[in-house]
């Protein structure tokens, strides 16, 4: 701040001080930096430099002898090619499979693939025959990924939009750091759920490990099942009748609607006791004071 | 990171060795420093087994005159198996530091075990009726040559490759650990271990010995010690989830059983497979895919989950 001198520093208020400081004084609201999504902004649904693929052109890959650079590579240029639905055949627990899909693209997976199976994309439409290792979808923007299998922990890690859905059950540390988008489970979730969550909703048909939605900012999530035990500022709130037609339109979408409908879930939000945010850092007043 | 790995086979014997190597290979990603496996074969009545080690892999470039340190380290052991009246039926070096000894003994081995491993430098890797315990620096390939442990045939087995972390990469300070001196039983274990002095200082005051600084084998000397309290071995992995501190995934093999027990937090992986005659687990799936490249079903135990199968 070399700009501003000492002298001038000590005329100005607080608050103009800050500012030629170049430190934010706004109000954090937890909502200040969100953006609708506009369906009238065309340009808004695909990246400039996306290939132009086709569904109805598919081909297929057979992985058994791949590596995963090799896979990866192999569906940039199939897609390149205008091929709009990949098959990939025999993925064996492979890792990283199909990360980083920027466009449209129908994915299907034969097969179980391993570790932050399908993450980082924004856009496909991904269905995986088997079972995801640790970490599926790990930072999605859009799209959908639907798991015909159990998954393993932190599915949907830092997920900031589109439908990551799992039928079987996942592991812990579902949906941490959840940005955004819909997580839905059919069967069971694991300790520590919803850890630090900040937006979006999740969607567990079973039950739900202990700590569920330990320190959420903000966000939802419903549960079908038993809750073993809420974390700290997760509480319980009523289930409108909004609620119930969301879950209930979601759910059918995917085939994972319960028998006995959607009356029956819970639904967690943040208690808001942890919401003591200040506009700046300590070791930043520190330098203003 | 550390990979673990673990399969049993219910009421049948099958090439344990060449299974455990196809999945620690697998598993190579996640630690190359050392690999290990605790297979246990078919064991012949009133026989053991003993493995031990006279010496760590490094010490082998010290050049002139290791042989011979060597040879009389195995020359000391020899004459302390002698003096407790044990009959050695037959002996193999599969590397000038690692001697395997098939034995007949009537005392007790406990006593005999203590005894051999005051000669310096010596460690007994593993002693029992079915447990072959091998370690050695390098992958599963490597190692599982080295020894000649294709083929190997036995009903369950654990294994580990070994990212070093805590502690040095050298064999003493590698998994699978022997649970001294009890007969047959072997841990190996994914994770960090933060109440590890503590529960090292209280196991040493009871009497148990440590070899290495390595956090993991605080797990078999505290497996070890229940058992020798008349602890069966799912309440052993139970307790543990509440004494010990940290992020761990172990697994714990005996004679005729495996067992597996995460912490509480569930931070470290572990992916099961069960059917009727073979359970297979690993810190991932690519490495169940390798001895079953067939699709199957698969899914991850939960925090402070613990399971036991017998073979």
């Amino acid at each position: 701040m070399a700009s501003v001198t000492d002298a001038e520093l000590k005329a100005m208020t607080q608050e103009e001080r800050v500012t030629a400081l170049g430190m934010r004084t706004e109000q954090l609201t937890g909502k200040s930096l969100y953006v609708e999504f506009d369906p009238d902004a065309e340009e808004r649904f695909t990246y400039p430099w996306a290939p132009q693929v086709d569904f109805n052109k598919r081909t297929e890959i057979d992985t058994d002898e791949m590596t995963t650079t090799e896979v990866n590579s192999k569906i940039r240029a199939l897609m390149e090619e205008g091929y709009g639905t990949i098959v990939l055949k025999n993925p064996r627990g492979k890792h990283s499979v199909g990360v980083g899909i920027l466009s449209r693209l129908n994915l299907i997976i034969e097969g179980s693939v391993g570790y932050f199976g399908v993450g980082l994309i924004d856009g496909p439409n991904v269905r995986v025959n088997g079972r995801v290792g640790w970490s599926c979808g790990e930072n999605m923007m859009s799209g959908t990924v639907v798991v015909e299998k159990n998954a393993g922990s932190t599915f949907g890690a830092a997920i900031r939009g589109g439908d990551l859905v799992c039928k079987g059950s996942v592991g812990s540390r579902t949906g941490i750091d959840q940005k955004g988008g819909t997580i839905l489970v059919g069967g069971d979730t694991g300790a520590l759920t919803g850890f630090m969550m900040q937006r979006g909703r999740m969607v567990f048909c079973g039950n739900a490990g202990k700590n569920l939605g330990d320190s959420m900012y903000d966000g939802t999530i419903f549960v079908g099942g038993e809750i073993q035990s809420l974390g700290v500022d997760a509480v319980e709130a009523e289930l409108t009748d909004l609620d119930k037609a969301w879950l209930t339109r979601k759910l059918t979408q995917y085939g994972l609607m319960p028998e006995q409908g959607v009356d029956h879930f819970t639904k967690i939000v943040a208690g808001r006791q942890l919401w003591n945010y200040d506009n700046l850092e300590p070791h930043e007043k520190k330098i203003v004071l | 990171m550390c990979g673990i790995a673990g399969l049993i086979h219910k009421g049948k014997s099958s090439n344990v060795g060449g299974e455990m190597t196809a999945m620690l290979q697998a598993l190579k990603h996640r630690g190359p420093d050392s690999t290990g496996y605790a297979v246990y074969g078919e064991p012949n009545a009133g026989e053991y087994v003993m493995r031990l080690k006279v010496a760590e892999a490094e010490d082998m470039d010290k050049g002139h005159g290791v042989f011979k340190m060597l040879e009389d380290r195995i020359a000391t052991v020899e004459n302390i198996m002698s003096e407790h009246g044990v009959t050695v039926r037959s002996k193999e070096n599969a590397t000038p530091y690692a001697v395997r000894y098939v034995l007949t003994h009537d005392g007790d081995t406990a006593d005999l075990a203590e005894h051999i491993e005051e000669t310096e430098g010596v460690e007994i890797l593993s002693l029992g009726n079915g447990l072959e315990l091998i370690k050695d620096l390098g992958d599963a390939a490597d190692v599982a040559g080295l020894y000649g442990l294709d083929g190997f045939s036995g009903t369950h087995g654990i294994g580990h490759t070994r990212m070093a972390t805590e502690s040095d990469v050298d064999i003493k300070s590698a998994h699978p650990y022997w649970a001294f001196p009890y007969n047959d039983i072997s841990v190996v274990h994914n994770g960090q271990i933060t109440n590890y002095w503590i529960m090292r200082r209280e196991m040493e005051r009871k009497g148990h010995r440590f070899m290495s600084d390595c956090d993991s084998e605080l797990l078999a000397v505290y497996t070890a010690h229940n058992l020798s309290n008349g602890v069966s071995l799912e309440e052993s992995l139970r307790k543990s989830i509440d004494e010990i501190d940290g992020v761990f995934t172990y697994l714990v093999a005996t004679k005729d059983q495996l067992g597996m027990a995460k912490d509480t937090m569930a931070a470290k992986p572990l992916v099961l497979y069960e059917s009727d005659d073979l359970i297979a687990m690993a810190s991932e799936e690519v490495a169940i895919r390798a001895i079953l490249p067939q699709e199957i079903d698969t899914y991850d135990p939960c925090d402070e989950e613990v399971r036991v199968w017998q073979a």
